[in-house]
C-alpha cells in the first residue's frame, strides 16, 4: 500500500482532559497487580496479541490458579499505515489481564478499573456484546463480549474454553485492553498519534518513526523468499524439538526446552504474518501455514501440560 | 405453611446471567416457556382445561424470566392402574394367589390381598391399584427448575465452573424462584435460587427483594431495567419518533435493527449524534453500513429520502446530560467514516477491472481454483445466455454488456473496501463501476448480481444482472456437483440451494426462454473447456437439473401456491423450460375441479395402470391402432374423437393456450366413459387386445404433452 490519507497534525492540547498514555497503563497494573495480579513484562518475541504471550497461552493450562497483568505491544503487519490513519497501528499496544479461575464477580472488576482511569459509568455507556474470540494458529477459542466504552471497542473479556487444542479446567478469564484507543477517548483526540504519552511527548514523537518504517518494511522491503526461508528453518527447528521431547526421560524430560520451541513457533506466526501483509501468501497455502503454525502451538501446549504434571506428579511422590 | 389444596398462586422464575447475546434472548425465552410448559404439565402443577395455569416468559440482556399464573399449591393424588399377570396365572385352581401374584404385589409395592382382577377384552387380569399422593408444588418444581435451565439449548454454549460444570450461553451469577411470597429451593452451577435480584448495572440497585411478578417488573422499572422487550421497543419508537419529527426527519426503517437494539439495552434511550456533511458525498450504502452494521445505529433521511447527516445510537442509560456519549459516538463513527473514505478513494487509484488478475490469489473453492477462473466461466456462461435470449426475441439482452458485467463481477473482492465490509460485495463494485464510467446497465449488473439471496429477494433489476447472476449461480451449481461438493442435510457450504433457488426465480419472474438442460449443459461445457482436469460427466448434468427442479417445485409451490400433484402431473409432460411448466401447471389448476376434467383425470389414471399391466404381460402399447381392428361403436367412436380433438388440442398447444387445450381435452370424457363401459380391453384374442392396448397408449401419449393427469390426485366422490 502507497497510497496515503493526509493526517491533520495537530498540536498537542495544552491541558490534559484525561490520563496520559503512560499513566492509563500505571494505573491499569497498579489497578489489577493490587487485586492479587503478578505484573510482567510484555514478551520479548514479536507477538500479534496478548494471549500469544507464554503467560496467557501456557498459564491457562493446566491446574494451577495464576494472576497476571502485563503490558504487550502486539504487532499486526497487516494493519500498518504508515503512521498515515489515526486509529490503525501496525504496533498497537494491550493491557492484558489474566485471571484464573475466573472469579464471579469478574465483570464488576472489570467495571471497577474502568473507574480507576476515571469513566464515570453513569455518565457513559459501557456495554458488553458478544464477541466470540478464536486465535485458529493458537487452537485456542472463549466466549465473552466487546466492551464497548460510547460505541468505541475498548476490550476484549473472554472466558477461555480452549487453549493449544486443550480444554481448560479451570477456566481462565482474559481481559484485553486496548491502551492506544482507550487513551485517545479518555484525551478527547480523534488521532492516536496526538495522544500525551507523558507530560510533554505525544504518541507520534515516541512511535511515528516505528509506524513508518514497519509498515515500509513489512509491504515493500520484505524479502518473501528470504521470510519464507526463515519460516521453514524455525518450523523445523520447534518440530525436532517438540519431536524429541516425547522420547526424553526423567531429569532431562523435565527441564526440557519446551519454552524455546515455543519461542520458535512465535516467531513462525510473526513470519508468516510478515509474508501475508507482503501479499506472498495465496489463499490456499495461507489456511496451509495458519495450520502448520497451530500444529507447532498445540504440540507445544500439550508437552507443556504433560511436563508441568509430571513435575508435580514427581513432587507428590507419584511413580513416574 | 399455606398447604391449602385448592389453592394457587402466582409463581416467578428469574435466571440472572451475564450479558446474553442480543440475538438469542427472544428464541430462547420461547424455548424457555416450551419446557415449563412441558413440565408443569407432565408434573399437574396446572388445572386441566382453560382455567388452567398459563406461563410467560420475557428476557432482557441480563436475565431471562418466566411468570406462571394460577399454579396448583400441590399436586392432586392421582390413581394408578398397572395391570398384573392373567388371573389364571396370579391364582392357582383352588384361588390361591401364586408366586406370580406375589411378586407381582411385591413390585408394586403393596399386599396381594389388595390386588384386583379387571376384565378386558383379553380375558381377566390381575390389577394393582395405587394411590400416588399429590406433593407440593414448591418440592416438584426445585426438581424441574435445574433441568429446565440446562435444557434451553444455544448455538454455542460454555462452561464456567468447571469443564465437568453444567452448560449456559454465559455465566449465572444469580437465580430467583418465588413461588407465592416463597423461595422454591434449589441450586444451579453453584449459585442457590432465592428471592434478590439485580438493577440496572449502573442506576440500579442490587439485592432487590422480590415478593412476587408485578412486585419484580415494579422494582425493575424503579430500577431502570424494562424487563419486557415489547416496553423496551415502545420507548425505542416512541424517542425516535420525537428526535426525528420535531427536524422534519424520519429514520431509516429497520426492524432488525430495532429488534437487535431492544435485545442490547435493558434501559434504552435514544440519542441523535452528527456527522461531517463532507461524508454525504460517500455513497448511502456504505454509509448506512457502517452505522447499521457496525454501530449499530438508525440512519437519519430527510422528507425526500436522502440522507441526513445525523445518526440515532440507542444507550443503556436513562440520559445522556452532558452529552459525553453523543460526543463518543460522533467521534468513533468519524473514524469509521474516514476509513470507508480513505477505501473510496484508495480503491480507485486504479479501475476496478484493474483487480481482475488479483482474483487469481482468491481461492473459490480447492479444486475448482480461484475466482478468476470463475470469473472466465461466468462470462461464457453469460454471453451464452444472452445470445439464447436475444435470439428467443428478448430484445434488451446484449451479450458483450453481460459479458463485461461478469468480467468486473467479482473485481471488488480483493478491494480495500470490501475487505473491511464483506457484507457490500457487489454492492461496491456497482458502486465503482458507476463512478469509473461504465454503463448504468453494467453497473447496476454488477452492483445487483448476488441477488437474489432467497425466496422474497427481488431479482436484479435488469437483464444484464440477471445474466451475471444466472451464471455465477448456474457455474456454482455445475461446478460444485462435478466436484461432489454437494449439499447434504445441514451442509450446504457454497449455498448452493440458494443458488438453484435464485435460477428458478430468474426465469420464472422474468419468463425468460430458455432450455434448462442446455443452459447446464453449456455451463458443464464451460468446465470442461476451462479446468479439463475436472471430470464432468452427464450424469453430473442430470443431477444439477434434478437439483434445480427441486427448487423450481418447492417456488410453485411456496410462493406460487400450486399444490404439489399440479406440479407434478405439469412437469411430468417436461420441465425443461420452466415458463412454460409453470403455465402449464397454472392451467390445471384452473381446470382440475371442472366436471369433466377430474372424472378424466380418474380415466387416465385407469389407462396407465391398464398398460403398466398389460406391459408386463408382454404387450407393447407403442404404435398406433388400426381403424381396422376396431370392432365395436364404443372404440370407433373414442378412436374418432381422439382424433378430432387431438387435432384442435395440437393447434392450442402450440399457441400455448394450455388452459383452452385442456378444456378441449377433457370433451375426451363421454367417449372414454363410454369406452370403459362397453369395452373390455384383455380380451382373448391377441391381435384385438394389442390394438386396444394401443389405441389406449397413444392416447395418453397423445394427451399427456401438456400434463400428466395421472399424476393427479384424484378426489374420491360417490
Amino acid at each position: 500500500m502507497t497510497s496515503s490519507r493526509k493526517r491533520k497534525s495537530r498540536k498537542p492540547a495544552s491541558k490534559l482532559v484525561g490520563f496520559t498514555f503512560q499513566n492509563l497503563l500505571l494505573t491499569l497494573e497498579e489497578f489489577w497487580t493490587s487485586r492479587d495480579c503478578i505484573l510482567q513484562q510484555p514478551y520479548d518475541v514479536e507477538v500479534g496479541a496478548g494471549t500469544m504471550h507464554p503467560e496467557t497461552f501456557l498459564r491457562v493450562i493446566g491446574p494451577a490458579p495464576y494472576r497476571v497483568v502485563y503490558a504487550q505491544p502486539s504487532r499486526r503487519p497487516a494493519d500498518g499505515r504508515y503512521g498515515e490513519n489515526p486509529n490503525r497501528l501496525f504496533k498497537h499496544t494491550q493491557l492484558q489481564v489474566v485471571l484464573k479461575p475466573a472469579p464471579k464477580d469478574i465483570q464488576d472488576l472489570y467495571l471497577e478499573s474502568l473507574r480507576a482511569v476515571g469513566i464515570n459509568l453513569r455518565e457513559h455507556d459501557v456495554r458488553f456484546e458478544e464477541d466470540n474470540w478464536e486465535a485458529p494458529t493458537l487452537g485456542a477459542w472463549g466466549l465473552g463480549w466487546q466492551v464497548l466504552l460510547d460505541g468505541l471497542e475498548i476490550t476484549q473479556f473472554t472466558y477461555f474454553q480452549q487453549s493449544g487444542g486443550l480444554n481448560l479446567d479451570p477456566v481462565s478469564v482474559e481481559l484485553t485492553y486496548g491502551l492506544d484507543r482507550i487513551a485517545a477517548y479518555l484525551q478527547g483526540v480523534d488521532n492516536v498519534y496526538d495522544v500525551m504519552w507523558s507530560d510533554t511527548m505525544t504518541y507520534g514523537q515516541v512511535r511515528l518513526a516505528e509506524e513508518e518504517q514497519f509498515s515500509a518494511y513489512n509491504f515493500e522491503y520484505a524479502d518473501a523468499a528470504a521470510t519464507r526461508k526463515q519460516f521453514d528453518i524455525l518450523e523445523v527447528e520447534a518440530a525436532r524439538l517438540l519431536e524429541q521431547y516425547g522420547k526424553a526421560k526423567g531429569k532431562t524430560r523435565e527441564r526440557f526446552p519446551i519454552l524455546p520451541a515455543y519461542d520458535l513457533c512465535l516467531k513462525c506466526s510473526h513470519l508468516f504474518n510478515v509474508l501475508d501483509a507482503r501479499g506472498a501468501i495465496s489463499v490456499t497455502e495461507r489456511a496451509a501455514m495458519i495450520g502448520r503454525v497451530r500444529k507447532l502451538a498445540t504440540q507445544a501446549a500439550a508437552s507443556w501440560l504433560d511436563q508441568r504434571t509430571g513435575i508435580a506428579q514427581h513432587a507428590a511422590g507419584v511413580p513416574s | 405453611m399455606r398447604g391449602r389444596e385448592n389453592l394457587k398462586g402466582d409463581f416467578i422464575l428469574e435466571i440472572g446471567c451475564e450479558e446474553i447475546p442480543a440475538g438469542m434472548i427472544a428464541k430462547s425465552s420461547r424455548e424457555l416457556k416450551a419446557i415449563l410448559e412441558k413440565y408443569f404439565s407432565s408434573n399437574r402443577l396446572f388445572d386441566e382445561g382453560d382455567a388452567g395455569g398459563s406461563i410467560e416468559t420475557f428476557g432482557a440482556p441480563r436475565r431471562l424470566v418466566a411468570v406462571a399464573r394460577n399454579v396448583r399449591a400441590k399436586q392432586d393424588d392421582v390413581t394408578r392402574e398397572t395391570m398384573g399377570p392373567p388371573k389364571s396365572v396370579a391364582f392357582d385352581s383352588v384361588g390361591a394367589p401364586t408366586r406370580a401374584a406375589q411378586s407381582f404385589a411385591e413390585k408394586q409395592g403393596i399386599r396381594v390381598s389388595e390386588l384386583s382382577i379387571v376384565s378386558t377384552p383379553k380375558g381377566e387380569f390381575v390389577s394393582a391399584t395405587q394411590v400416588v399422593k399429590g406433593r407440593p408444588a414448591e418440592k416438584v418444581l426445585a426438581e424441574i427448575l435445574p433441568q429446565t435451565i440446562q435444557e434451553i439449548s444455544w448455538p454455542r454454549s460454555m462452561y464456567w465452573t468447571g469443564a465437568q460444570g453444567p452448560r449456559f450461553i454465559r455465566p449465572i451469577r444469580w437465580i430467583v424462584a418465588v413461588l407465592d411470597g416463597k423461595i422454591v429451593p434449589f441450586s444451579f452451577a453453584g449459585v442457590r435460587s432465592g428471592n434478590q435480584t439485580e438493577g440496572h448495572r449502573f442506576f440500579g440497585k442490587s439485592k432487590l427483594r422480590i415478593a412476587d411478578s408485578r412486585d419484580y417488573q415494579a422494582k425493575l422499572k424503579k430500577n431502570f431495567v424494562l424487563c419486557r422487550p415489547e416496553t423496551r421497543r415502545a420507548k425505542i419508537e416512541a424517542e425516535i419518533h420525537r428526535l426525528t419529527t420535531r427536524k422534519r426527519l424520519h429514520a431509516h426503517a429497520d426492524t432488525e435493527l430495532l429488534n437487535l437494539v431492544t435485545d442490547l439495552n435493558e434501559y434504552p434511550t435514544v440519542i441523535m449524534g452528527n456527522f461531517d456533511l463532507g461524508f454525504l458525498a460517500l455513497p448511502e450504502e456504505i454509509l448506512i453500513t457502517v452505522m447499521r452494521d457496525h454501530q449499530k445505529y438508525f440512519a437519519v433521511e430527510d422528507r425526500s429520502g436522502e440522507l441526513a447527516p445525523h445518526f440515532l445510537a440507542v444507550i443503556n442509560l436513562p440520559s445522556d446530560a452532558k452529552g459525553l456519549i453523543r460526543a463518543g459516538h460522533e467521534r468513533v463513527l468519524r473514524a469509521r467514516f474516514a476509513d470507508a473514505q480513505f477505501f473510496w478513494e484508495t480503491d480507485q487509484e486504479c479501475k476496478l477491472g484493474e483487480y481482475l488478475p488479483k482474483l487469481a490469489a482468491v481461492t473459490y473453492e480447492r479444486r475448482l481454483g480461484s475466482y478468476r477462473d470463475k470469473v472466465e466461466r461466468m462470462r461464457s456462461l453469460a454471453r451464452w445466455l444472452a445470445e439464447q435470449w436475444f435470439s428467443a426475441g428478448v430484445r434488451e439482452a446484449d451479450v458483450a454488456g453481460s459479458d463485461r458485467a461478469a468480467e468486473l463481477a467479482k473485481c471488488d473482492l480483493v478491494t480495500g473496501m470490501v475487505g473491511e465490509f464483506p457484507e457490500l460485495q457487489g454492492v461496491v463494485g456497482g458502486l465503482y463501476a458507476r463512478a469509473q464510467g461504465e454503463s448504468e446497465d453494467i453497473a447496476w449488473a454488477v452492483y445487483d448480481h448476488y441477488q437474489p439471496l432467497g425466496l422474497e429477494d427481488p431479482l436484479p433489476r435488469n437483464l444484464t444482472g440477471c445474466a451475471v447472476s444466472f451464471a455465477d449461480k448456474l457455474d456454482s451449481l455445475v461446478a460444485c456437483f462435478a466436484v461432489g461438493a454437494v449439499p447434504t442435510g445441514s451442509s450446504d457450504p457454497f449455498a448452493l440451494r440458494r443458488a438453484a433457488l435464485g435460477i428458478v426465480k430468474i426465469i420464472i419472474e422474468e419468463k425468460l426462454p430458455l432450455s434448462l438442460s442446455a443452459a447446464i449443459s453449456a455451463a458443464a461445457k464451460g468446465l470442461r473447456d476451462h479446468a479439463p482436469e475436472i471430470e464432468t460427466p452427464e450424469a453430473v448434468e442430470r443431477q444439477v437439473m434434478e437439483f434445480v427442479l427441486e427448487r423450481a417445485r418447492f417456488v410453485l409451490r411456496d410462493k406460487h401456491g400450486f399444490a404439489y400433484d399440479e406440479i407434478n402431473a405439469a412437469f411430468g409432460a417436461g420441465a425443461d423450460n420452466l415458463v412454460d411448466a409453470m403455465d402449464r401447471v397454472a392451467a390445471v389448476k384452473a381446470i382440475r375441479n371442472t366436471r369433466n376434467f377430474a372424472p378424466l383425470a380418474a380415466a387416465f389414471k385407469r389407462i396407465r395402470n391398464i398398460l403398466e399391466k398389460s406391459a408386463g404381460k408382454g404387450d407393447r402399447s407403442q404404435g398406433a391402432a388400426r381403424p381396422e381392428l376396431l370392432r365395436e361403436s364404443a372404440e370407433k367412436e373414442l378412436f374418432e374423437a381422439a382424433r378430432r380433438i387431438g387435432e384442435k388440442v395440437g393447434q392450442q398447444k402450440k399457441t400455448r393456450h394450455y388452459r383452452e387445450a385442456l378444456e378441449t381435452i377433457s370433451l375426451l370424457r363421454p367417449a372414454i366413459d363410454l369406452f370403459f363401459d362397453k369395452i373390455l380391453v384383455m380380451v382373448e384374442e391377441e391381435e384385438i387386445r394389442r390394438n386396444r392396448i394401443a389405441l389406449l397408449g397413444s392416447l395418453l401419449r397423445e394427451f399427456s404433452t401438456i400434463a400428466d393427469f395421472s399424476e393427479l390426485a384424484v378426489e374420491e366422490r360417490g
